[in-house]
């Protein structure tokens, strides 16, 4: 016990803020973001994120949002296990055969305003997969999308920022 | 000890012949007829080979009809063993009942290439979803990718468990939290888990197939992709692949900056795992420190090398990017605090009993069971068995550098954190001993020409264990078959067989414990 005590004082808090963005305009969402999720969210946002297909890099980078550095949780962002409570749902990879009619399904399921958020190259057009066979491309082709955020995969900081553009739209 | 190759030579005799379509570098292959395939295989059998991998290939561009290989394993050597399959009679023999782990590697094949493996006992298909049509077999070079699936009707048939009191848990394919998507189904006895069965599948994106719409340096693109968590490791499989196929020889230099790239993979990926393992037995804080220590890694990696998980900085010919002195040195004092911080935690861990009470003696896989499935990586290396191909099948720079692989032999989720442990340990003391001799010079090389019909072979020892990729040239040097063998095809059977007995709440620790990749099974 006396150890993991020590282990939290030596630690501290490393949370850092989100680094100002050179887009004026998202740097202006962010400084409403808490009274943003406050004032629609009623304090939380809670999100609901769907791998429609993706490689699971875009997964690594959406786990780290929850670490210690970004702590998303601190602007009132949690995620949900199901779709039921979920104000948004962030949806990765390009949407692969297999996985359609799971990821409508979970978009039927959502709740308005059903906030959908495209993860990564992959989400935003289909990426390195493109469309085929096995693969529907773009998240848009088979749901709506509000936001986009490319990268591949987008880093954490790139995400929390996508996020902010989609609640303040 | 007699090498395999002469094992089967011993049986078939003028029958089998060396293959000399494959570089003879990378691996040695024979051809054996059709119906002496698996007698072939038995012989291997017999002298504990273990199948690695078994896939086939659509040859009719040159004239011939479809291929099936099958790949084994013993200690240094793999061998692999092809037969050719008539376009008019798409059969071939199965090797399910010698070798476990061929079951689902032959439901793959007849489901994605159409060709049907008489005698295994599985005819369900895999990957391919009961909705699409029947006769859709992508891998078929007469199937035309572009065009989308229409859906049919069709249930897929599960394997049940009756009598009283037993009742069903379907979970999935979207799961609670972040991870990727896969099909669970669970029958259980109050508690207790009477059996699982996996159905994965989802995240098939078509990769196979789509390799050969594209050119060989496009083609490390993709498989950078095959498995974003598994990047390094994929990237290098597909270039080692390529390189061998064409006999390009490229410089030191890019052999140990590879290596770097793939023990600072390693490391990422073992941290993450540890604080995810603690996570799912409720000990949050270890989760919050692990992943402290994962970040500020990834960092590293970004500020040094442009890549937050080094996607594309392995190619074919080499890498894309170089470390200068000051690089050397933001690595070698990253190393320190990592390695005193690292050892803080694993106090921790190991400290705390009720953290010990949940990941001993759950989720185990015996050392037989282990073998008899075929597994690799850490997986097998928790249950006893000696594998790993940087010690077994070395590529450089393992040929000059020892590796210490730890193994255990309790098979449990602790067995698999705690060889997690000392492979972080390992991988530190590896870096270090890479960056202490860097050769100097160049860090690619150009590909040599792509001749017709040849393939090429490698195998590759990723965070998760063994990957191998094997690519074979068109008649116009053009990308033919690309297979790729993520250790999760392999894995994800003894994910099966270790829950048997145990309770359901503790299924996610299990499944944690093993983290095999979804994205690399289905491709
Ligand atoms: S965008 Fe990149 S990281 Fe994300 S799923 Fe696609 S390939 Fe993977």
């Amino acid at each position: 016990m006396i150890r993991i005590l020590k282990q939290i004082f030596r630690t501290g808090i490393v949370s850092e803020p989100v680094p100002p963005v050179a887009d004026p305009e998202i740097e202006r969402i962010g400084v409403q973001l808490e009274a943003a999720i406050r004032q629609r969210f009623r304090r939380s946002m809670t999100i609901r994120q769907v791998d429609a297909g993706s490689c699971n890099a875009c997964e690594l980078e959406i786990h780290a949002m929850n670490n210690a550095f970004y702590n998303c949780e601190r602007y009132g962002i949690q995620f949900t296990a199901s779709p039921r409570f979920a104000d948004m749902l962030l949806v990765t990879g390009p949407v692969s055969h297999n996985m359609e009619i799971a990821l409508r399904r979970t978009y039927a399921a959502t709740p308005p305003p059903k906030i959908v958020v495209a993860v990564g190259d992959c989400g935003c057009m289909g990426g390195v997969f493109g469309e085929s066979y096995a693969s529907h491309g773009a998240i848009h082709n088979v749901i709506p999308v509000n936001v986009t955020i490319p990268g591949c995969p987008p880093t954490p900081t790139a995400l929390l920022q996508g996020i902010l553009r989609a609640i303040g739209q | 000890m007699i090498r395999l190759k002469n094992l089967v030579m011993n049986v078939l005799g003028p029958d089998a012949r060396e293959d000399d379509n494959i570089a003879p570098s990378t691996v040695m292959s024979l051809v054996v007829p059709r119906k002496r395939f698996a007698e072939a295989t038995r012989a291997l059998k017999k002298e504990y080979a273990l199948l690695a991998a078994e896939w086939a290939a659509d040859e009719t561009p040159f004239g011939r009809g479809y291929a099936v290989f099958a790949c084994f394993r013993r200690e240094q050597e793999y061998l692999v063993i092809k037969t050719e399959v008539p376009a008019t009679d798409p059969t071939f023999p199965s090797l399910t009942k010698k070798f476990a782990a061929a079951f689902r590697f032959e439901r793959q094949i007849e489901s994605l290439m159409g060709l049907t493996p008489v005698g295994n006992p599985d005819p369900r298909p895999w990957i391919k979803h009961e909705d699409w049509p029947a006769d859709a077999w992508p891998l078929r070079k007469s199937f035309d990718a572009r065009k989308r699936l229409p859906r049919v009707a069709g249930e897929y048939a599960w394997i049940r468990a009756e009598g009283d009191g037993i009742y069903e848990i379907p979970v999935g394919p979207v799961h609670a939290g972040i991870i990727e998507p896969g099909h669970f189904r669970f029958q259980a006895m109050g508690e207790a888990v009477v059996n699982l069965e996996e159905r994965l599948g989802y995240v098939h994106k078509g990769i196979e197939k789509r390799f050969e719409s594209l050119a060989w340096e496009e083609g490390a693109r993709l498989a950078a992709r095959v498995s974003g968590d598994t990047t390094v490791a994929h990237s290098l499989a597909y270039a080692r692949a390529v390189e061998a196929m064409t006999g390009t020889i490229i410089p030191d230099r890019a052999h140990w900056l590879r290596a770097l790239f793939l023990e600072r993979e390693r490391i990422a990926n073992h941290l993450g795992d540890l604080g995810a393992i603690c996570n799912d037995v409720a000990f949050a804080i270890l989760l919050y420190h692990f992943h402290r220590l994962k970040e500020s890694f990834v960092r590293t990696n970004m500020k040094l090398f442009g890549h937050r998980f080094l996607m594309d900085r392995v190619v074919p010919g080499g890498v894309t990017v170089d470390i200068d002195a000051a690089g050397i040195q933001t690595i070698l004092e990253e190393l320190d605090p990592l390695t005193r911080e690292f050892e803080r935690l694993v106090k921790i861990y190991d400290d705390n009993s009720s953290l010990e009470d949940r990941v001993r003696e759950t989720g185990i896989l015996r050392p037989e069971t282990a073998r008899d499935l075929g597994m690799v990586g850490i997986v097998a290396r928790a249950s006893g068995l000696n594998l790993d191909c940087r010690i077994h099948h070395p590529f450089p720079p393992y040929d000059r550098i020892a590796v210490n692989v730890p193994v255990l032999i309790s098979g449990d989720a602790h067995a698999r954190a705690w060889i997690r442990v000392e492979e972080v340990r390992e991988s530190i003391r590896i870096i270090r001993e890479l960056l202490k001799d860097m050769p100097g010079g160049r860090i690619s090389a150009p590909l040599a020409p792509v001749l017709p019909d040849r393939s090429g072979f490698a195998a590759v020892e990723g965070w998760r264990g063994e990957i191998i990729t094997w690519v074979q040239s068109g008649p116009k040097g053009e990308i033919n078959r690309c297979m790729v063998r993520d250790p999760s095809s392999l894995n994800w059977l003894g994910l099966e067989q270790c829950i048997h007995g145990n309770i359901v709440p503790d299924f996610p620790l299990c499944n944690k414990s093993f983290n095999q990749s979804y994205s690399g099974n289905d491709l």
